[in-house]
This record gives structure tokens, C-alpha cells and sequence, in this order.
């Protein structure tokens, strides 16, 4: 096939992709972009088997890697969702070095030159080390992700500055590789051997509490590996799709930040979320809190004639999605006017609780974003809060307090309040909520399921 | 004199416009696909796919193409995947839809 010809299908295939990033706007015009972005794949993958040997080998792996993939996508949960993400990541970051250092070795059958030029060097020294990163960072984000490994931080003193003498060196052994005249070895197995260690160390002092960045900031960069391949290989379509996915990670990334109103920078640099939830309270004064059972918290909402529920993580933990349904459609079924709030980091990554709502049949119309919902919470008779803490604290309007400035659902300017929690510890960020303590909120205390189920007997 | 640019530079072209596309185009996303973007954009860097085939299919059969071999399979996995859990989470969307207009 003609070298054009290639180059067009390629084309095609990027063009496709980009179409299916742009059916994301709706969910109707998801799938089918869905199936574009499948299509795109299809059409780059059969075109290079036109220009490739080997078929059996390349054929069996991919069948191979199809039915470890189908079978993952099939039985995954959805509360696994970042995880699985991380690990696809990796996998990504992985397969990028292994294409880089085969390039290496073996130029020619990529259509390269014998000897390398430098560009080419240096684009291979880009893919290399951003690959690594990826990988070895996302094991980390997988590991702390699923519960493997410990949320909370790992700092020891000097940590930026092993950081920034291990960055020195690997950039040092890429420069000694990019100006050697044969294929140094010794430069580039050391570069990417350093990489890798960088990739865990970067990871390691980033909490639990910033997942949600972080696993954003991997999608970026595995992006960015496609990308820096694409580069080494002279190939538009994976300069695209690297360009689309890296651009994409780096926009989630910035609106998890300003969701949890936090500097990028501090992110990456680590040592939140280490608060292993200690009740720190501001003036040392006992305040008192007002508790209910079920069965209050179900005549109250029986009784209200609009509700907003607000669902956070510790919904996810308790698993109780499907009772949450149940208590809506119940609340629905009585006229009363009953949505979703979602913060942006409600879950574990960009969307995730949307994904779990919709998981449990909850219908699309009745959850809505922080943005749509806020200005709704002066006119609502009662609120329930459901595993979330931080995203509905009102210390966000306080000047001075460690997350002033974040935005939040103003759960606080309802009629009433209603939280269900399994004890008065703090959230994430190891503040005390004051939420917790105005005349108006109902405390209910006990696992997040078993309280919505017995509220929606009540009803 | 277009032949004369080293191809380098036209590969940061396209780079520069598709990050800007993807800018533009990602912004659009709505917040509530925004884990199923994840997913697709995930298989999509999967493209890379195309660097392991070649690598795999080098005519010198040695270490190289082995370890192109092992890139397909990693490769591989993220592309099914990828857009098979994509497909699934649209899916539960799609549900929610259908009893909203009941």
C-alpha cells in the first residue's frame, strides 16, 4: 500500500478520535462516539498490519490482550473505577518504553534511520522517560487506589531535593545519550532505570485526599507518552491522539484542583490528606450536635416538599446506591421534588459518583452539578447528606480556615439539614464541620445503607 | 521549500494544533461524563498499538520484536478495555434516559 494512502487512513482514524471526545458533550451522542473512537482504532490497526510483518505474532498478542481487556471491562466494578484506570495508565507508560527501547535497538524496522539523528534521539529520550513515569507513578495511584497500600503520604525530609538531583540525573544521562554517536546504552537503560524511580517517588507523597488530581495528572501523561512516540516515529495520528489525551488529563486535573481550591503545584508536591482523622477542633470548646434516628430523618422528608441529596464517597463505601434509589423514587412517588448534588470531587476521580448514580438506575434528570444546584438550597425544605463531609463544610467561607476559598454545596442554607455518618470524625481534610453543629441539622448516625433503608420503610 | 523543513517541525505543528483541539474540544465534555472521558481517552492513547505492531513485526526477529510483542499485548488490553467499560458505564446512562421520558 502506498505510503499516502497510509497517511490518509491515519487521518481518518485521528479524525475519528477526535469525534468521539467531541460526543462526550451529551450522553446520546457519547455512544456513538464511542463507536467512532472503536472504528478510528479499527482503521489505524489494519492499516498497519498492511506495512507490517509477522501477522501471526501481532494477531495472537492482540487476541490476547482483547480477551484480558474484555474480561476486565466486563466484570469491573464501578466503585473500581479509578483503579482500573490507574492500571490502565500503567499499562500505557509500559508499553511506551518497551516501543521506545525496541526503536532503539532496532531503528530500521520503525522506517528510521540505521544510525539515529538526534531529533529522533531526543523525541525517543521525551517518550522514554515520560512513559516510565507514567508507569511506575500509576502503580503507586493503583496500589494506594485499591486499598493495597496506605492513602496516607510517604514524606522523609529531603524528599524534593532527592527529587530534584534525581530529575538532574536522569535529564544528565538523556543529554550524554542525545549526544553520544552510537547507540549508548549505558545512557539510556540508566535514564529510563532513574525514570522509573522518579515515577514512584513523585506519587508516594500525594494523599489519599488527591487521588482524583493525580489519576488525572496520569491520563495527562500517558497522553503525553503516545505523544513523544508519535514524535520518535514521525507519525501524525499518535501525535494526535496523544495531544487530545494529554490536553484532556491536564483540563481534568485543573478542575479537580479548583474544585478542591488547591494549587496544582502543592498537589504534586505532596503531604495532604495525612490527617488520619483526628477531630481538630478550632476554639476547644465542647459544641453539641442534635441526633436523630431513622425514623425522624424519614417523617421529616416525608413531610418536606423539596429535597436535595447530597451523596459522597462514604455512600460508594457503604454500598448503598440501590437503597438510595429506593429512598428517591419512594420520596418521588409523594410529589416531593427530590435531586442529586454533586460536587466535582464527590467520588474518587473526575465524574465518578455520576457514574455510580447512574449505575444504580437513579434518572439522569434528577442529578445535577454544583454549579446548577447551588443558588436551589435557600428554597429546599430538607437536605441529606450521605457520606460527604469537606464538600458541604462551611469553614469554606472562612478566611483563614485550611480550605477557604474551595467551592462547596451550600448545604448550610437549606430549611433543614439532615447528615447520616457513622461517627462526628472529620473528613478528609481533618477539619471539624460546622455543618454538623447549626440548630437546624439532624445528626443521624450508623452505616450509610442500612439508615437509607430503614428510612425508606419508614416512608 | 516545504520539503526542505525538517520533519521535526511539522510534527510540532500538528502537535501545537491538536493541543489546542483537544483543549477546545475537552471543555465541551460535560462534568458528568467526565469518568467515562478517562476511559476513552485511556484506549485512545492506546494507539500506541501501532508503534508496538511495527516494533513486533520487525523483519529481524530478535529481542526487539519480542519486546514489541509484549507492548501489543499491554497495548491490547487498554484498547478492548478501554472502550468495552466506556461502552458499559454510556450504557447506565442510557438507561437513565429511557425512564426519563417514561
Amino acid at each position: 500500500m502506498s505510503v499516502n494512502f497510509i497517511a490518509l487512513a491515519y487521518l481518518v482514524a485521528a479524525v475519528f478520535f477526535i469525534l468521539s471526545l467531541k460526543g462526550l458533550s451529551s450522553p446520546t451522542a457519547a455512544r456513538r462516539g464511542n463507536l467512532l473512537g472503536m472504528l478510528g482504532m479499527g482503521i489505524a490497526v489494519s492499516t498497519t498490519l498492511t506495512i507490517t510483518g509477522n501477522w501471526v505474532l501481532i494477531l495472537s498478542c492482540i487476541a490476547v490482550g482483547a480477551i484480558i481487556g474484555s474480561i476486565v471491562a466486563q466484570r469491573i466494578q464501578m466503585t473500581a473505577m479509578p483503579e482500573l484506570i490507574a492500571f490502565m495508565h500503567s499499562l500505557v507508560g509500559l508499553a511506551a518504553v518497551f516501543i521506545a527501547i525496541a526503536a532503539v535497538n532496532n531503528p530500521v524496522s520503525f522506517g528510521l534511520p540505521e544510525i539515529l539523528p538526534a531529533g529522533n534521539k531526543l523525541e525517543l529520550f521525551l517518550g522514554t522517560f515520560i512513559g516510565a513515569m507514567t508507569w511506575s507513578g500509576s502503580v503507586i495511584a493503583f496500589l494506594k487506589l485499591s486499598g493495597r497500600m496506605s492513602g496516607a503520604p510517604i514524606i522523609f525530609s529531603g524528599q524534593h531535593m532527592v527529587n530534584l538531583l534525581l530529575a538532574i540525573v536522569m535529564i544528565s544521562f538523556g543529554l550524554w545519550f542525545f549526544f553520544s554517536e552510537t547507540t549508548n546504552w549505558t545512557a539510556f537503560s540508566t535514564m529510563t532505570a532513574v525514570a522509573f524511580l522518579l515515577g514512584f517517588l513523585i506519587i508516594i507523597p500525594i494523599g489519599g485526599a488527591d487521588m482524583p488530581v493525580v489519576i488525572s495528572m496520569l491520563n495527562s501523561y500517558s497522553g503525553w507518552a503516545a505523544a513523544g512516540i508519535g514524535f520518535s516515529l514521525g507519525n501524525p495520528m499518535l501525535i494526535i491522539a496523544g495531544s487530545l489525551v494529554g490536553s484532556s488529563g491536564a483540563i481534568l486535573s485543573y478542575i479537580m484542583c479548583k474544585a478542591m481550591n488547591r494549587p496544582f503545584l502543592s498537589v504534586i508536591l505532596g503531604g495532604f490528606g495525612s490527617d488520619g482523622g483526628s477531630q481538630s477542633t478550632s476554639d476547644g470548646a465542647q459544641k453539641t450536635y442534635r441526633s436523630g434516628s431513622a425514623d425522624d430523618a424519614a417523617f421529616l422528608l416525608g413531610n418536606s416538599d423539596s429535597v436535595i441529596i447530597i451523596p459522597g464517597y462514604g455512600l460508594a463505601v457503604a454500598r448503598a446506591q440501590h437503597a438510595v434509589k429506593e429512598l428517591a423514587l419512594a420520596l418521588h412517588k409523594k410529589g416531593i421534588n427530590i435531586r442529586f448534588a454533586i460536587h466535582p470531587v464527590a467520588g474518587r476521580m473526575p465524574g465518578h459518583m455520576n457514574v455510580l448514580l447512574a449505575e444504580a438506575e437513579i434518572p439522569y434528570e434528577m442529578v445535577q452539578e454544583m454549579e446548577e444546584i447551588n443558588s436551589d438550597f435557600p428554597n429546599t425544605d430538607v437536605v441529606l447528606v450521605l457520606g460527604a463531609n469537606d464538600v458541604v463544610n462551611p469553614a469554606a467561607n472562612v478566611p483563614g480556615s485550611p480550605i477557604y476559598g474551595m467551592p462547596i454545596l451550600e448545604a448550610y442554607k437549606a430549611r433543614t439539614v439532615m447528615v447520616v455518618k457513622r461517627s462526628m470524625a472529620a473528613g478528609y481534610a481533618g477539619l471539624d464541620n460546622d455543618l454538623f453543629y447549626m440548630d437546624k441539622t439532624m445528626m443521624v448516625f450508623g452505616d450509610a445503607k442500612k439508615v437509607v433503608e430503614d428510612m425508606v420503610k419508614a416512608l | 521549500m516545504i520539503g526542505e523543513i525538517d520533519p521535526t517541525i511539522i510534527n510540532l505543528t500538528v502537535f501545537v494544533l491538536a493541543v489546542f483541539v483537544g483543549y477546545h474540544v475537552v471543555w465541551n465534555v460535560t462534568p458528568a461524563l467526565h469518568t467515562p472521558l478517562m476511559s476513552v481517552t485511556n484506549a485512545i492513547s492506546s494507539i500506541i498499538l501501532v508503534g508496538a505492531m511495527l516494533a513486533a513485526g520487525s523483519a529481524e526477529a530478535d529481542w526487539g520484536a519480542w519486546l514489541g510483542a509484549a507492548a501489543v499485548v499491554l497495548a491490547s488490553i487498554n484498547v478492548f478495555g478501554g472502550f468495552l467499560v466506556t461502552q458499559r458505564m454510556l450504557e447506565m446512562f442510557k438507561k437513565k434516559d429511557k425512564k426519563g421520558q417514561a
